[in-house]
This record gives C-alpha cells, structure tokens and sequence, in this order.
C-alpha cells in the first residue's frame, strides 16, 4: 500500500509517501489510521484529531468506513485551503 | 481542456475571451480571480506557497466542472489553479463560465470556486519574515460549499 502525506501532515510524519504493508485486518480507512498511529509518536501526533485528518483512496475522497488494500493509493491530508 | 492546474501564470482576458470565440449563443461570460493580498494588520506576507496533490486535483476540478454543467446551462468554462510560491498580488485561481444567460454565468462561478475552496486538494503556505505558518481551513468555506446542497439552481 502507497501512503502519500500532504502539507502539515507531511512535515509532522516527516516524509512526503512510504509503502507500507499494514496486517489483512487493516482493511479500512478507520483502522488504517489507527494502525499507523500504533507506528510511533510522531504519527500518533500527527494524526491524533480525526478532524483534521482527510483521507483520499485512489484520488477519491474516503470516509473512515472506507475500504483499503494492498495496492492501494491512500493520501492522508489536513482539510483543503485552496482557491 | 477546461481544468489546467500550473505553475505559470495565467492571461485572464484571454482566457475569457477564448470562452465566446466562434460562437454566438454566449450571452454571458462571468469570472472570478482570486489574488494573494495582505491581511489589513496582520504580519507583512512574503510569500504564499501552494502544495497540491498531483492527479487528485485535476480529478477533482473535472468533477466540480462536471457538477456545474448538471446544474446550470453552461456552454463552456475554465478553471485555473496555480501552485508553487506566489507573492501578494499573484493570481492564484481563474474561474470563468460561458452561459447564455447572466444568472446561470455568475452562479456557477460562485458555485465552482465555493465547491473547490472545499473538495480540491491544496493548501497555503503563508510566509513572512519570521516563518512560515499552514493555512487553517475555514468553516466559512464550508458554509458556502454545503448551500449549494440544497440551492435550487438558476434556469434560464
């Protein structure tokens, strides 16, 4: 799985993408995220507020009970600020 | 293409001009830039730097512009978005719809720029002469995206 980082949470986690080969039961975006914040402090406090938190699978946005894979593209990104 | 997303700058009446050549059934062409400007008071900004995620962005614009032609009689539009380091007075965004009628033109204008304020994958940087600052998401924005949930579009 291809983990991308934007913004905020790619100068917390420290690197803009990692691959990563989180366990089968890691099959949604929900326990994707707790996963990951099982990986260490800095991204357990990069992704500690849900809130602010956005998540992308495949360039499509995706709620927490989305689904996620191998093979997958999953971007995890503060809330939007263009225009 | 209607989506460009690019770091050079852009020639706003060209591009609207582009929007009604050939053609005589535009009756209306609105548009909309947004520029980096100065907070009245606040901290001099040096600079604005805009990070996107390549591929996301131009999915999602093509799908703002997609649900703005369901919604209003648009004969043609035209949606820049700049990113990389822009200073004050920079354009940042275009938006400009070719419509028959003014009403349609100037509501999918706000439409388009209100619904990618939210759904397109950017962020500011803001810069200033003691560090640098993310620009925090503004629930204002979200404000205005979610009323076109439930506006009832102009047809004209």
């Amino acid at each position: 799985m291809r983990l991308l980082y934007f913004a905020q949470m790619r100068q917390r986690i420290g690197c803009a993408e990692e691959t990563v080969d989180p366990p089968a039961e890691v099959a949604t975006v929900a326990a994707l995220i707790d996963w990951l914040r099982g990986r260490g402090p800095v991204y357990a406090a990069a992704l500690a507020d849900d809130r602010a938190v956005k998540v992308a699978v495949n360039q499509v946005f995706a709620r927490a009970d989305a689904a996620v894979g191998p093979g997958d593209e999953v971007a995890l990104f503060p809330p939007v600020t263009g225009g | 293409m209607a989506v460009r997303v690019q770091r050079e700058d852009f020639d706003p009446g060209a591009e609207i001009a582009a929007l009604s050549a050939g053609r005589t059934d535009a009756g209306a062409l609105a548009s909309f830039i947004g520029v980096v400007r100065q907070t009245p008071g606040a901290e001099p900004l040096v600079a604005m730097t805009l990070e996107h995620y390549p591929g996301m962005t131009e999915r999602m614009l093509a799908e703002i512009e997609a649900a703005a032609r369901d919604r209003w009689p648009i004969l043609d539009c035209r949606i820049i978005h700049r990113y990389g380091r822009l200073v004050p007075g920079e354009r940042i965004v275009l938006v400009a719809v070719a419509s028959p009628h003014r009403a349609a033109a100037f509501e999918a204008c706000q439409f388009l720029m209100d619904w990618l304020k939210t759904k397109a994958p950017f962020w500011k940087l803001e810069e200033t002469a003691t560090g640098s600052r993310w620009v925090d998401a503004q629930a204002s924005d979200d404000a205005a995206a979610a009323r076109w949930d439930v506006a009832a579009p102009a047809r004209s």
